[in-house]
């Protein structure tokens, strides 16, 4: 099919309507509801329930206008929110009709007899839909002389959300959104009349992981997030778009500054990505930047062992001496950016010689290893295949938990078209649950994929010997569409930019000498280094056992990596480049502050393998990127990598572009059964949304609504260890043990699952892996 | 001969006449075999040939309601028999379903067969519990009879009839709202389009009859179309029941061909209260606007009414004389129309709620000939412009009211308060209030 | 507390009533009104767990709905209509006397929980006004003096019998228990119509 057949195609597929509104005419898809149409036409008719996710209300009746068809008119005006555009439409809006704007006028009254005159003290004051819509169509003075309906205001409906009855138009849009979008109908309509109003049941709050998104598109103060309350006025703030570092899901995000602090974070709108959406992570958990101590400026540790403030030439020089002529690797955190995963890269390779980066601060392994630099670079797959997928499978990856958006997207066709979902994991998660996912146990069981066929694989797959082999073969066997979906914002970029050992920015295999000679050449020096580089692992054995002498690391917690992780580095020369004070920082010789995201400009890659890129949102932070300090220690070792800034590093990668030739081939790994024995159980974990992560620091609403840890298990195992429901269990391998409360749930009867890094039960700390085998007694 | 046609009623007087026993005996359930014998679509064509009207209201053609429901469809449908009696004067289908369930249960039968539906739905509502007991009691007996359950008479049909009792809100009596309501949510209205003969219960095409009209059914299948049409006017056919209701000498009901006139029930009725005279009526429940002294011989049909300014309704026949002070009368409508607003839209959430408090105000004394304005206004503002027709009942009693009455709202500021003695208009205010 | 194996088993036997389950809810409702006298905790808590919904969406349910009750009703509830036409001939009289008689307001329970008031909307049975309902069974044709004689009949202990109804007035949670959909047999006891609703029939065959 050529283009032209395509378009034709399509423009035969929706057809187009035409309509005259207040005089204009419009052409729109069939399907258009009026108020969208008069957008088009730059009409703006006043609405308060209307949104264009959520499916019609009609409930407000603010946005009613006159309408006939076909020279009949409707005997009274209609709500063009919930009424699609016909041929032969006249549309006459407040603008034309007097009745459509006596009857506007009307609703508005209606909508504020009860209502208070709190504007002033309410968060909405400045950005408000009511407040501007009254000011616009409202009357001047009210004619209601009677008695206001109140209530109590505000009650709390979750640690995070609090609901002011008095200011509620009971536009559902809260509830709407809850149920038809996140699948958590706890916040619902409850009572009836003029007592209608919001509610929760008191027993259980409205814990959804996107409740903030209710406060985003209330339309009046009713629902206003707790951290938030009383801190600002709309007008105060300065908006940024930027992206978000809290996964890999893509958002588009607002941040809001006043005098250099962000205030709130807001979703920002991207069709293709989060539509309007975000969740409570995204939103809210951003104070991790001011609730440790900030490195505020270099450090060097002295002869007494204590770290001591120095100048930056001081510092730069200091780490530049300790790293020249050494042995030295590379980690780069998961969060970092495209722009600084490029400059370790190039750091790594140029200034110390080195095939030895790895951005990956989490357990790993080699088949991940080829996985990664076979396999991902080369994966198309979008949130658009998830929208004309026939089945999505999950494999090591719960979206709800780990890409909140991805959730989103697939809850959305479940809802719309009944989605066929399919997960390995050994129990379901509440995602799952809503997904209506089918459980499989093992991977090569899975069958009837098509070319429509989606599978999402987790950076978890890898934790499974074999597992990203069985999946790369199912992709292969069936057709089906394949998208590895990390955990962390920055992983697939630092695989572009080449913070692994096995490539070169752009996916150029070091193992290809015409890759190595191409970057060199790029680089304006005369050779890469060629040898095979470490893993993560490696690099942190190599330096105990002294074959590695130093190590640069930005952006790592050890405990993300194992429990050893941090004592490796205890006797090598550790350059840390941190934003706060932390255990590396700890333990470093040189202390480096870096930029957080909102201080610096930059670029994520979503799963999808899109960029994310972002403005710095305070203009005038004096706070470096990661980039531009290797670039200064590289110019002070004699080998500069030439990154003086964010915006010259994006130009040197949009430069250098993408290798074109063969990737390198994935080597398959097979699966090895692990069999539990009678006294032992197969331990599952993965992290939840709202956890210990570092990156929720400081949160405390947010972290009000975590789920709660709990230990599932069957419950056939239950009744063997002799416990109930909430009674609590120990679970221990050879280098720990945790306790925890059972759940009882649909799974086998060896099979164990905990939260990876919640309260209580922190798996890498308590029990030394993330998987294994466990022993579980009652506590 | 008086001028009355019991139908529906003829059989009431007989002490069983609510048992099997006691329907049958008295020609029940002879038109299921008849209609069983037909082809559904000539069971269609024959309501919708008989005229008959809906009888909870609106009046729309029953046949043609069924006529809606597409066939070969290969979806379920459900007929669902609103039972939810609750409009203010209406008092029609509560004596009817006590008296004699079967004749819902033979039409239900009959409707379900010619819509090609399996499972039927009786919402009934939840405040009258005996009537629920003669009910659920007619339907263990009618499954037990082999009248409900598989392969029906022999036919091959089959059909489940479920009971469930409403919980207490009026606006279930909107069609839409009892299906949401019947689905297990909150009985608010729906959106339409799609209306329920596309995607009713569960989302799939289902006809919602009042009880009158589908337990009217088996006396046409059984008589025919041009007995039923020998009653009635040109475009209101049949008989119906009257709710005679208020300050008479012998309320009750009565069965009458449609475009009887009150006078003439009155008569039947013993007149109004002895010593008194009429001053306000009802048509059709609280909702349609009121009429006076000068509509007694308005026939009481679906065209006569509505020419005359207000709606038949449910042909509840409320009867005020002049004891009444009918800002009060009006004031508690309202209340009631707050009471039992869904919430869901602002005309009638709000409007209702301010509506309220001026009536109150104004029956108080309080009110000014300026407030009789803004009244106005606001009821302006909010009939047709909300949900669904609640609110235009909830302004219907106010419109009116002032329509034929309004000095009397003006005298209540004169005198500082109600003019009126409450005492007055009891039945016992010799008995002891 | 926990539900009984007999009640969970009567919970599911109304749920398998309708083709799809979250119908069950307002049966379900009165069901734990019959067992409880109200829409209790626990009862929201089951119908959420057996129909696999929200307990927010239980409460939008029972919220909406004013036979529900989120306090236990007395073992006689007793509602006076005081809709227009009830009110005006007599409904509010009887409600005023009838909240002095037992010294509680709208919606409260007399100390020995016997009896609870509440005023009601138009009941359907408005040739029979004043009506007062008791359980939700007809009292027609009240005064305020009968009214009185009746609840002081059900604190006794021998309430008044229905107009039309049972023999035997049946108390809160036995009716409630009924509309649940639980046969109680007594379906052929009292009249099959009152007077009212035969005059227009016996007016018919007098031949007038």
């Amino acid at each position: 099919m050529t283009p032209e057949q395509a378009l034709l195609e399509t423009q035969a597929a929706v057809e187009m309507i035409t309509v005259v509104i207040d005089g204009f005419e419009v052409t729109v898809p069939k399907g258009t509801l009026v108020i969208r149409a008069a957008e088009k036409l730059g009409i703006q008719i006043p609405r308060f329930c209307d949104h264009p996710l959520l499916e019609p209300a009609g409930a407000c009746r603010q946005c009613l206008v006159d309408i006939e068809i076909n020279g009949r008119a409707f005997p009274k005006p209609q709500a063009s929110c919930t009424i699609p555009v016909e041929n032969n439409m006249i549309v006459k809006t407040q603008l034309t009709s007097p009745v459509a704007e006596k009857a506007q006028a009307g609703i508005m009254e209606f909508l504020l007899i009860n209502h208070p005159l709190d504007c002033p003290v309410c968060d909405k004051g400045g950005e408000c839909p009511l407040q501007n819509q009254a000011m616009s169509a409202g009357r001047p003075e009210s004619r209601f002389e009677g008695v206001k309906r109140t209530f109590e205001k505000p009650v709390s409906i979750s640690s995070q959300v609090l609901l002011d009855r008095e200011r509620c138009v009971l536009c559902a849009r809260c509830t709407r959104f809850s149920e038809q979008i996140a699948g958590d109908p706890f916040i619902t309509l409850i009572e009836r009349g003029a007592l209608q109003q919001v509610g929760i049941y008191e027993e259980d709050p409205f814990e959804s992981y996107y409740s903030g998104n209710t406060v985003q598109i209330c339309p009046v103060g009713a629902l206003t997030g707790a951290s938030y309350r009383f801190r600002a006025r709309p007008f105060d703030l300065v908006s940024v778009d930027s992206a978000c570092e809290h996964c890999a899901s893509g958002c588009a995000m607002r941040t809001d500054i006043r005098r250099g602090k962000t205030l709130r974070r807001l979703a920002g709108d991207d069709s293709s990505v989060n539509e309007e959406w975000n969740c409570d992570k995204g939103r809210w958990a951003f104070k991790y930047l001011t609730s440790r101590e900030r490195v505020a400026s270099p450090m060097i540790r002295g002869e007494d062992g204590e770290l001591h403030e120095a100048s930056w030439p001081e510092a730069i020089a200091f780490a530049a001496a300790g790293l020249k002529g050494k042995r030295a690797g590379v980690l780069v955190g998961g969060r970092a950016t495209v722009e600084d995963a490029y400059g370790y890269s190039k750091f790594a390779r140029v200034a110390l010689g080195t095939n030895d980066i790895d951005f990956r601060s989490r357990p790993h392994s080699d088949e991940e290893s080829s996985f990664l630099s076979s396999v991902v670079l080369g994966l198309k797959t979008t949130y658009k295949d998830i929208d004309k997928a026939d089945q999505v499978v999950l494999l090591g990856f719960e979206p709800e938990e780990e890409s909140p958006i991805v959730f989103l997207r697939i809850y959305k066709q479940l809802r719309k078209r009944a989605l066929a979902v399919i997960s390995d994991a050994p129990v379901a998660s509440r995602g799952s649950v809503k997904l209506k996912a089918q459980l499989v146990s093992d991977i090569s069981s899975i069958s009837g994929l098509t070319s429509k066929s989606v599978i999402l694989v987790g950076e978890r797959l890898g934790e499974k010997v074999g597992a990203l082999s069985a999946a790369v073969d199912l992709a292969e066997k069936s057709g089906a569409k394949l998208a590895w979906i990390p955990r962390r914002a920055g992983e697939r970029g630092a695989i572009a930019s080449g913070a692994i050992a096995t490539l070169l920015p752009g996916g150029r295999p070091v193992s290809q000498a015409s890759a190595r000679v191409d970057v060199a050449a790029a680089w304006a020096v005369d050779s890469l280094p060629a040898n095979p580089g470490r893993s993560t692992s490696e690099i942190l054995h190599a330096l105990i056992v002294n074959n590695l002498d130093a190590v640069v690391i930005g952006g790592v917690d050890p405990l993300d990596i194992s429990n050893t992780a941090l004592s490796q580095l205890l006797n090598s020369f550790v350059v840390s480049l941190e934003i706060t004070h932390s255990a590396v920082t700890a333990v470093a010789d040189v202390v480096l502050p870096v930029a957080a995201v909102i201080e610096k400009s930059g670029s994520f890659q979503d799963w999808q393998g899109s960029a994310r890129t972002f403005e710095k949102a305070i203009a005038d932070s004096l706070s470096r990127s990661d980039v531009r300090i290797l670039s200064m220690i590289a110019d002070e070792m004699g080998t500069p990598i030439n990154l003086p800034t964010v915006a010259a590093t994006a130009r040197e990668i949009a430069a250098l572009g993408n290798w074109d030739g063969a990737a390198i081939s994935f080597e398959k790994t097979s699966t090895v059964k692990t069999l539990a024995t009678e006294e032992k159980m197969n331990l599952t974990s993965w992290r939840l949304l709202l956890d210990l992560g570092t990156l929720q620091d400081g949160e405390t609403n947010l972290a009000g609504t975590a789920r709660k840890a709990t230990a599932r298990i069957s419950k056939t195992k239950a009744e063997k260890l002799g416990v109930n429901e909430g009674e609590l269990i120990s679970i221990s391998s050879d280098l720990g043990s945790l306790k925890l409360p059972v759940e009882i749930s649909e799974m086998s009867d060896n099979e164990i699952w905990v939260p990876r890094n919640s309260i209580d039960s922190q798996v890498i700390a308590n029990l030394g892996f993330v998987n294994g085998q466990v022993t579980v007694v009652k506590a | 001969m008086s001028k009355l046609t019991p139908v529906l009623s003829a059989n009431w007087d007989d002490k069983d006449s609510f048992t099997i026993e006691g329907y049958k005996r008295a020609g029940g359930y002879q038109a299921v075999t008849k209609a069983l014998a037909m082809e559904p679509d000539a069971v269609i064509t024959m309501i919708k040939d008989s005229g008959l009207r809906g009888r909870g209201g609106a009046g729309f053609p029953t046949g043609s309601k069924w006529g809606f429901i597409p066939q070969g469809d290969n979806k379920e449908h459900y007929l669902v028999v609103n039972a939810d009696e609750s409009e203010p004067g209406t008092c029609k289908d509560t004596p009817l379903l006590l008296a004699n369930p079967h004749v819902l249960i033979e039409g239900i039968i009959i409707g379900s067969y010619a819509i090609r539906a399996n499972h039927a739905f009786i919402y009934l509502r939840g405040e009258i519990v005996h009537v629920y007991r003669r009910v659920q009691q007619a339907i263990e007996d009618a499954y037990k009879a082999g009248l409900l359950g598989k392969n029906i008479g022999g036919k091959g049909f089959d059909l489940e009839l479920t009971l469930h009792a409403g919980a207490g809100a009026y606006i279930c009596g909107e069609e839409t709202a009892l299906l949401d309501s019947l689905e297990g949510f909150r009985g608010q209205p729906r959106l339409r389009p799609p209306f329920p003969a596309i995607a009713g219960l569960y989302a799939k095409p289902t006809v919602v009859n009042n009880v009158e009209s589908i337990a009217s059914v088996p006396a046409i299948i059984k008589n025919g179309v041009e007995w039923f049409q020998t009653m009635g006017t040109e475009k209101s056919k049949g008989f119906t029941l009257y709710s005679l209701s208020g300050h008479v000498n012998n309320p009750g009901q009565f069965e009458a061909p449609l475009g009887i006139t009150l006078r003439e029930i009155l008569e039947l009725a013993g007149g109004v209260r002895t010593g008194h005279k009429l001053k306000f009526w009802t048509p059709g429940g609280s909702s349609t606007p009121m009429f006076t002294d000068e509509h007694l011989d308005i026939p009481l049909d679906y065209e006569g009414v509505s020419a005359a300014g207000s709606m038949l309704g449910t042909k509840a026949l409320q009867i005020f004389d002049e004891t009444t002070c009918v800002v009060r009368a009006t004031l508690r409508w309202c209340e009631f129309y707050k009471h039992e607003s869904c919430g869901k839209c602002t005309p009638c959430r709000e409007g209702t709620w301010w509506l309220v408090q001026m009536l109150q105000d104004l029956e108080d004394g309080k009110g000014t000939e300026a407030d009789l304005t803004k009244l106005l206004d606001l009821c302006d503002n909010i009939a047709g412009r909300s949900f669904c027709a609640l609110a235009d009942g909830a302004v219907a009693p106010i419109i009116s009211s002032l329509k034929y009455f309004r000095d009397e709202y003006l005298e209540h500021q004169r005198n500082g308060g109600c003019p009126f003695d409450p005492v007055a208009s009891t039945l016992f205010k010799t008995v002891g209030a | 507390m926990n539900f009984t194996p007999d009640q969970l088993k009567i919970m599911d036997s109304i749920i398998a009533r309708y083709p799809r389950s979250r119908s069950a809810v307002m049966p379900l409702l009165h069901y734990v009104q019959a067992l409880d006298g109200y829409v209790t905790p626990r009862g929201i808590e089951k119908i959420a767990e057996l129909l696999d919904i929200s307990t927010a969406e239980v409460t939008a349910v029972s919220s909406f709905y004013t036979q529900y009750r989120t306090e236990p009703a007395g073992e006689y509830h007793v509602g006076v209509c005081i809709n227009t036409l009830c009110a005006v001939m007599g409904g509010d009289a009887i409600y005023d006397s009838l909240e002095t008689h037992l010294g509680i307001k709208n919606h409260e329970t007399t100390a020995d929980g016997k009896v609870s008031i509440e005023r009601i909307e138009c009941n359907a049975a408005c040739d029979y006004a004043p009506v007062v309902m008791v359980n939700w069974e007809f009292y027609d044709n009240q005064t305020p003096q009968s009214v009185k004689d009746l609840v002081d009949s059900a604190r006794a202990g021998n309430p008044t019998p229905p107009t039309r109804g049972p023999k035997t007035l049946r108390t809160w949670k036995q009716n409630s228990e009924v509309l649940a959909g639980l046969n109680d047999g007594l379906a052929n006891e009292g009249v099959s119509a009152g007077e009212a609703t035969l005059l227009g029939l016996k007016i018919a065959k007098g031949g007038k």
